[in-house]
């Protein structure tokens, strides 16, 4: 029996805003074992960002709020701790690496400073122990000269420099859990490859847990265990890796991965699949993806498919592998 | 950075310069005639033309300008034509207690402006915000002479607890600042809830709670200093403006400082005070200038002084 580390069941996270209601994250199951990485899939704006918010409970500053299912880390349910017990588990036991290394550090703080912050807060070490800890951290990451990046401020690294920073203050205290959203997205082609390496290096060194938000193709067949295929704030399909890329059942997978994946393939400006991602406050009933499907039939207007477990360890959302007539008469 | 602070101050030199022949032009274009004034109601035409010479005011005026800029340059920027005394005397007197006041004013203003915009941002429309931006539109919208008389009323007239003008202790300060700070408060109070709120949405906050620091290491800690980099910039501007003496204020509290002593100056046409008092406000505001770059320097380390 593998050892589950995060599950996240039937999360509903909506956002209140002035047109409506925006069902960002609607009724999502995600699942990361012990040791696993699972990479997250999906265009822009289909929630991704939003899951992963929900589980570090960071939305507090947003429109939007958790409203219903659980989260659960190592058994324990996220969702109940008060704000003060949650604090003792962002950047401790979970840790996060976000999209934007650009902006993601204090401009006005040395790099120093805001890696020896965390350190001090969950591992308790004095200022020197702390200061040790983190030089060690940016040497781990394979950034040159670390001494001196820590007397640096933000402006003075590069984007792919910068991340590494971000990496290194992620795993300072050795997370359980590491969230990686798009942490590769915003950096060229080559650093690219390069972060991701180090994930990888570092992934293998600490085994640590990876939920791998990405839209990148390439990233997933080369770094994850298991993919979730989310679409406009569902999953539509989970699988192992493997499976997906040999034989992948959803037709919007089916169109994600279009040809073999390779590094840079990007969700985001694949054609293959014409139309865009719903506008959230007006969902079409039924398949969320008909208006875009190929194969959209009768009841896939009518009525929303089930994420049903086909064989072994492959869910999918959709009328194509479920039994429409049993369907049709409920 | 000391190379900076040099190279700063020697071009002062060329604006103040500049700014000297545009406050001299101003100053002989308001109407009214000094002579007739020192020499009184009475005085024959004569007598008016002989004080006027004595004064040199018959020389044309780009030579009265030349005489000033010298004099400046002697060390020697003339006599007062109302008391005789020399300018230099007739505005340090009334410097320090302009300063003083100023000083004081800001002080508390910028602390508790600080504090009402802080909490204002945190409490994002709790009541705390609205009765801290009551508040602040309060301080901005009440006149100050109307403050300070009610202050005055109270404190003074009827309390007795504070004198009722002039400056004799430190209890002198005390009502004329909360009149002045008044409103620098409510302006620093809008200005930093609005910059912390735009901090606050920014992506470093994000990971300041993803690493598991409390709300008041995120606020205190990463926001406060960002969000501090435009409100230095209005409250170096807000006490320059006040350095210059508030006429109001001076006036309501009896107070001997450099407002007053500028209308006093205007009403008799004391040109020789009237030039030094507005050189002196340049130069002060030149001066907060750079004092408020040093501070913005500080503040973001993404400026370089070179
Ligand atoms: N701060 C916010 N305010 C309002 N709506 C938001 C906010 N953040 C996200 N959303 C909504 O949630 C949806 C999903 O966003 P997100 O999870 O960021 O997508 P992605 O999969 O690209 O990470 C967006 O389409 C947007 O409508
Ligand atoms: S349910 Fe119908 S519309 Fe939806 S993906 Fe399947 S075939 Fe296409
Ligand atoms: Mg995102």
């Amino acid at each position: 029996m593998t050892e589950k580390m995060l599950e996240i069941e039937d999360l509903k996270t909506y956002f209140y805003g002035d047109e409506g209601v925006v069902k960002a994250v609607d009724g999502v199951t995600i699942t990361v074992n012990k040791g696993e990485t699972v990479g997250v899939v999906g265009e822009s704006g289909c929630g991704k960002s939003v899951t992963s918010l929900s589980v570090m409970r960071l939305l507090q500053d947003t429109p939007g709020e958790i409203v219903d299912g659980s989260i659960k880390f190592e058994g324990k349910s996220l969702l109940n701790l008060s704000e003060k017990e949650m604090r003792m588990i962002r950047g401790n036991d979970i840790a996060m690496i976000f999209q934007e290394p650009m902006t993601s550090l204090n401009p006005v703080y040395k790099i120093g400073k805001q890696l020896e912050e965390a350190i001090k807060l969950h591992l308790r070490y004095d200022k020197k122990k702390a200061r040790i800890h983190a030089v060690n951290m940016l040497n781990l990451v394979g950034l040159p000269r670390a001494n001196e990046v820590m007397n640096e401020y933000p402006h003075q690294l590069s984007g792919g420099m910068r991340q590494r920073v971000m990496i290194a203050m992620a795993m300072a205290c050795n997370p359980k859990l590491l969230i990686a959203d798009e942490p590769t997205t915003a950096l060229d082609v080559t650093i690219q490859a390069q972060i991701l390496e180090l994930m990888q290096q570092l992934r293998n060194e600490s085994n640590t847990s990876i939920m791998l938000i990405t839209h990148d193709l390439g990233v997933v067949a080369e770094m994850c265990d298991r993919v979730v295929v989310m679409y406009a704030g569902e999953v539509v399909e989970e699988s192992d890796v493997y499976t997906l890329f040999e034989n992948p059942k959803h037709p919007y997978t089916k169109g994600l991965i279009g040809s073999v994946p390779k590094l840079g393939q990007d969700v985001e400006k694949l054609d293959s699949i014409p139309g865009n991602v719903p506008i959230p406050t007006n969902m079409p009933s039924g398949c969320k993806f008909a208006p875009r499907c190929e194969f959209a039939m009768d009841i896939c207007w009518k009525k929303d498919p089930v994420l049903l477990e086909t064989n072994d360890k492959h869910a999918c959302r959709c009328w194509l592998y479920q039994d429409q007539e049993k369907a049709l008469e409920v | 950075m000391l190379q900076y602070v040099v190279k700063r101050l020697i071009g002062i030199i060329p604006i103040l310069f500049l700014v000297s022949i545009f406050i001299f032009l101003f100053v002989h274009l308001i109407p009214g005639d000094p002579a007739r004034l020192v020499a009184g109601q009475d005085a024959t035409l004569q007598d008016v033309e002989v004080v006027r010479q004595e004064l040199g005011l018959d020389q044309p005026i780009h030579i009265q300008y030349f005489n000033f800029i010298s004099g400046i340059f002697q060390g020697d920027i003339g006599s007062s034509i109302k008391t005789g005394r020399p300018v230099f005397n007739e505005i340090a007197s009334r410097f320090m207690p302009t300063f003083w006041l100023t000083f004081w004013s800001m002080i508390w203003a910028v602390i508790v402006g600080l504090l009402i915009g802080v909490i204002s941002a945190t409490k994002r429309n709790k009541w705390q915000d609205y009765l801290g931006m009551f508040g602040a539109v309060s301080g901005i919208s009440m006149p100050s002479f109307w403050l300070g008389l009610l202050l005055i009323q109270v404190f003074a007239v009827q309390l007795g607890w504070l004198p009722v003008g002039g400056l004799e202790s430190w209890k002198s300060y005390v009502l004329p600042s909360i009149t002045l700070g008044s409103g620098v408060a409510a302006v620093v109070a809008r200005f930093s809830r609005s910059s912390l709120m735009d901090i606050l949405k920014d992506d470093y906050i994000r990971t300041g709670r993803a690493k598991g620091l409390n709300e008041h290491k995120v606020v205190w800690g990463h926001g406060l200093k960002n969000a501090m980099i435009p409100v230095v910039t209005m409250t170096g501007l807000q006490f320059g403006f006040l350095l210059g003496g508030s006429i109001v204020i001076e006036t309501v509290f009896s107070w001997p400082g450099l407002g007053r002593l500028l209308i006093d100056s205007v009403a008799f046409r004391d040109y020789p005070v009237i030039q030094a008092e507005m050189l002196l406000f340049a130069l002060e505001f030149i001066l907060i200038n750079l004092i408020v770059d040093l501070i913005y320097g500080f503040l973001n380390p993404q400026i370089r002084y070179d």
